[in-house]
């Protein structure tokens, strides 16, 4: 009845496991009771759950991310505390315990943090900035979040229910296959990504064709603002890598399942297959994390130097250039597989030509800067960061590009600092400055400033504190993923790192603090004028937050950077339309397909990985037929008059006038 | 270059009256329907990514057979030429179809529906019926690499034809019940823009699974 599944999945040995599931049940308890008890719950589920507008979809994308941060930050904090205590087989955390937190912790930072962080902003930002209504396919952008949030559960469920992989966070075989893995922790990292790697598919579909058929009149594709460039470059690799990934799993699921032989040590099967299809997607993986900052980085540059960005065609043809020969450097990240010199050598020269387009970007941006007035606002702070930052991991990488090189620091944790380098100072900094700079677009005030200033500084410190000392190790010969060591002269470095890991703490800390403390003093720090950093690009040019529909009539677009050229014009630049423009606009009507789908996605993964054939079924059929009702709504659009969206333009514009008067 | 202009919203900028609103109506259903048929080829350019994928995987245990059979010895041109034969003319069919549905005939577009379900499951009879031999022979799919390659990618594709003879079936019975409304017009779109693909996808099949491993 019930497959492999029974009350041993329970992890009651393991305090740590038994300890955080309580917490975070108690969490969710309460915030469920709160929500209940205090009556919000038809609102979140009106308003919030089975939303269909892509401004509150981006948004829970990044609750989503955040939330998921805290979890696998607490797997970071378990893995810098038990190396620093782990000399001559120190520290509290056993072995099999310590193989879960690494592996969660690669897992969730990726898929689940970074990920939905940047494909959220994307979401709540591109839509605007191209001046349209939504994103081409509404509701199924609501199916691809809740699928993700889906994967996210799976994994948290498997804290409590069982247990996570123990083969890090790509789960290579022949490690990952039934004979070396045989409990279920590889089945819920696979069902996990399966599923959340579908909703990452529907949204990189959703938003290559926003950006390429949904377009104000007039936003021709030289007058997109950069972050849109690089948000089609993403979705271009997410649609282009994901399929990879997901038939990748899918050979790794049938040798678990039903006993095929694609990565096996038998039967001819071929490990290193593995491990060129998993990189054949994540290689263009990390430019899926990296591109978006990028693009947040130039729109924050630009905004805060008062100047438009710098050189924005060779940006705009170096972001296309990344985004090719992403797909051609795979190999890199196994250059100990022996393929032989020449191939060797063709993917270092493939990966060191990636560093010439990200320089041209690195000098854009400087240049940008350069005779700007700054004003050092938190956005920028993140992104100055980020150029040093990301500087030295790219000549970290450039360094691990040159195969002879790479023989000696491969798996060592020279590469765990060069990709925490370049996914923390590239993608999370970014991540962090977009956070702050569209913050007060989304919900009508800003984050306090002082608190985030606080919380820079301390990610910032911790940061370098927590991963140049692995440089060092790294060259000395210390290799990742280690339980415990007997070299005495590794642990004071490892102890410095641990020191950083607590500064990142304090960061989140404060950032904690600044949601918490900017909610409650929201009047002090509301804005009225939609337009809080005298912006440039179109998403500053509607209320804040931008009502339903965006815009209650469409820009026309006359040239790059299209508000900030009409503010420099007139006032009747800027002046409302007349009356007859404003016409009634359609909506696409909100759906708990999404919700109710990704809710038997859960099941069904859930029933997978314990083997409960008859509720896969089950779970597959109410997943259909949630489908097949959608198909047969009657009404699929509510209508704004026009009217109402009149009125409120004409307060906005006027709150506007006022505020800059 | 701005499908807007002309198109979803666009049209929310003409002058109103009511011959106006109509026609607006109808550019607004019709730049749906590019949007919809753009997106769901993006969709298709990764599900061919997808089997993409597993014919690398197949080329490279091509020849890891494990001491066991391989191509020329286990594949049975005939059956899988009439397979073929099904499949290529369910496409004519499916494109009756679309016919139909363009020109609201829906006896044509019933039967022609039907047609295509009936080579569709004829398709998939015969492959599940070839799958059975093979198993029952002992060279399933645990039996070595290459028949685990081969499994894999003819079952996807297998997968991918059973789950559009559902969405077809669905398809019957929303015109029936609904009639031609744009949006399952729409649908009608993407599903035989579906069909055909795995129509093609099943030509590279037969091609270089069938016929060259029976060449080799």
């Amino acid at each position: 009845m019930w497959g492999k599944l029974s009350w041993a999945a329970i992890p009651l040995h393991e305090p740590i496991a038994i300890v955080a599931s309580a917490v975070v049940l108690l969490v969710l308890a309460g915030v469920v009771g709160w929500v209940l008890v205090r009556g919000h719950f038809a609102y979140l589920w009106k308003q919030w759950l089975t939303s269909v507008d892509h401004k509150r979809i981006g948004i829970m994308y990044v609750v989503l991310a955040l939330v998921m941060l805290l979890r696998g930050f607490s797997d970071a904090i378990l893995m810098r505390s038990q190396q620093a205590l782990a000399l001559h087989g120190g520290g509290y955390l056993p072995p099999e315990h310590y193989d879960q937190i690494f592996s969660a912790h690669g897992t969730i930072m990726i898929f689940f943090v970074a990920m939905p962080f940047v494909i959220g902003l994307m979401n709540f930002v591109v839509p605007l900035q191209l001046g349209v209504r939504d994103v081409a396919f509404p509701v199924l952008n609501s199916v691809g979040f809740w699928l993700t949030a889906a994967g996210a559960l799976l994994v948290n469920v498997s804290l409590m229910v069982g247990e996570f992989a123990r083969t890090g966070w790509l789960a290579y075989p022949p490690l990952s296959e039934l004979t070396y893995s045989p409990g279920v922790g590889v089945d819920y990292y696979l069902w996990a990504l399966q599923i959340s790697g579908i909703g990452t598919l529907i949204a990189g579909i959703n938003l290559v064709t926003t950006i390429l058929k949904l377009r104000a009149p007039g936003m021709n594709y030289l007058r997109m603002p950069m972050f849109c460039w690089t948000a089609l470059a993403s979705s271009l690799l997410m649609v282009a890598a994901f399929p990879i990934l997901t038939a990748t799993f899918a050979m790794l699921l049938l040798d678990r399942y039903l006993g095929f032989h694609f990565f096996t040590n038998e039967a001819g099967g071929n490990v290193m297959m593995y491990v060129n299809l998993i990189w054949a997607w994540g290689h263009p993986e990390v430019y899926i994390l990296v591109l978006p900052a990028f693009g947040i980085y130039s729109e924050v540059f630009a905004t805060f130097s008062r100047k438009a960005l710098f050189g924005y065609r060779s940006m705009v043809a170096a972001t296309m250039a990344i985004c090719l020969v992403s797909f051609m450097v795979w190999l890199h990240h196994f250059f100990t597989m022996g393929a032989g010199a020449n191939v060797n050598t063709a993917f270092g020269i493939a990966t060191m030509v990636i560093a010439v387009p990200t320089g041209v970007k690195i000098f854009n941006w400087l240049f940008t800067m350069y005779g700007g007035r700054l004003v050092f606002a938190t956005p920028i702070l993140w992104s100055l960061a980020f150029v040093v930052t990301f500087v030295i991991g790219g000549m970290t990488g450039v360094l691990l590009a040159a195969p002879p090189a790479d023989f000696v620091l491969h798996n060592s944790v020279f590469l765990v600092a060069h990709f925490h380098n370049v996914i923390i100072g590239g993608t999370l900094f970014g991540a962090f400055a977009g956070y702050t700079y569209w913050f007060p677009k989304a919900f009508g005030f800003r984050l306090h400033d002082g608190l985030g200033k606080a919380a820079f500084w301390c990610w910032v410190v911790g940061f370098y504190l927590a991963f140049m000392p692995l440089y060092a190790l790294g060259l000395t010969g210390m290799t990742r993923r280690l339980q415990h060591y007997e070299v005495a002269a590794w642990q004071p470095w490892l102890v410095v790192a641990a020191v950083g890991a607590a500064f990142v703490l304090a960061g989140i800390g404060f950032q904690v603090a600044q949601l918490v403390v900017s909610i409650r003093r929201r009047e002090a720090l509301r804005d009225v004028s939609g337009d809080p950093w005298n912006g440039r690009t179109l998403e500053w040019s509607t209320a804040s937050p931008p009502p339903s529909f965006n815009f209650a009539v469409l820009p026309q677009v006359q040239g790059q950077d299209d508000f900030w050229r009409r503010k420099q014009l007139s006032d009747a630049a800027l002046a409302s339309p007349a009356d007859e423009e404003y016409q009634d606009i359609h909506l696409p009507r909100n759906s708990a397909t999404g919700i109710v789908c990704a809710f038997f996605a859960s099941v069904m993964g859930f029933a997978l990985v314990w083997h409960i054939w008859w509720l896969v079924g089950l779970a597959f059929l109410c997943a259909y037929a949630t489908f097949v009702k959608l198909a047969w709504r009657e009404q699929q659009e509510d209508s704004v008059p026009a009217d109402l969206a009149r009125e409120l333009d004409r307060a906005h514009r006027a709150a506007r006038q006022g505020s800059a008067a | 270059m701005n499908a807007v202009a002309g198109g979803a919203s666009g049209a929310l900028r003409a002058p109103t009256g009511h011959g106006k609103k109509l026609e607006d109506r109808r550019t607004h259903d019709q730049s749906k329907r590019i949007i919809a048929g753009y997106g769901f080829w993006i969709f298709l350019i990764s599900d061919i990514i997808l089997f993409s994928a597993f014919f690398a995987t197949y080329a490279v245990l091509t020849d890891s057979t494990a001491g066991g059979a391989g191509g020329r010895a286990l594949f049975d041109l005939k059956s899988v030429g009439i397979e073929t034969g099904c499949l290529l003319t369910s496409s004519l069919t499916c494109g009756l179809a679309a016919v139909g549905s363009r020109f609201r005939r829906s006896d044509l577009f019933q039967l022609a529906m039907a047609a295509t379900f009936v080579l569709g499951a004829a398709f998939i009879a015969l492959e599940v019926h070839e799958f059975a031999r093979m198993v029952r022979a002992g060279n399933g799919p645990t039996r070595s690499a290459f028949l685990s390659a081969f499994f894999a990618l003819i079952g996807c594709h297998g997968l991918h034809v059973s789950a559009g003879l559902l969405w077809l079936l669905t398809m019957m019975a929303q015109v029936r019940a609904r009639g031609y409304r744009p949006e399952i017009l729409r649908r009608i779109l993407c599903f035989s823009l579906f069909w055909h693909t795995l129509d093609i996808v099943w030509i590279g099949l037969f091609s270089l699974v069938y016929l060259v491993g029976v060449a080799r």
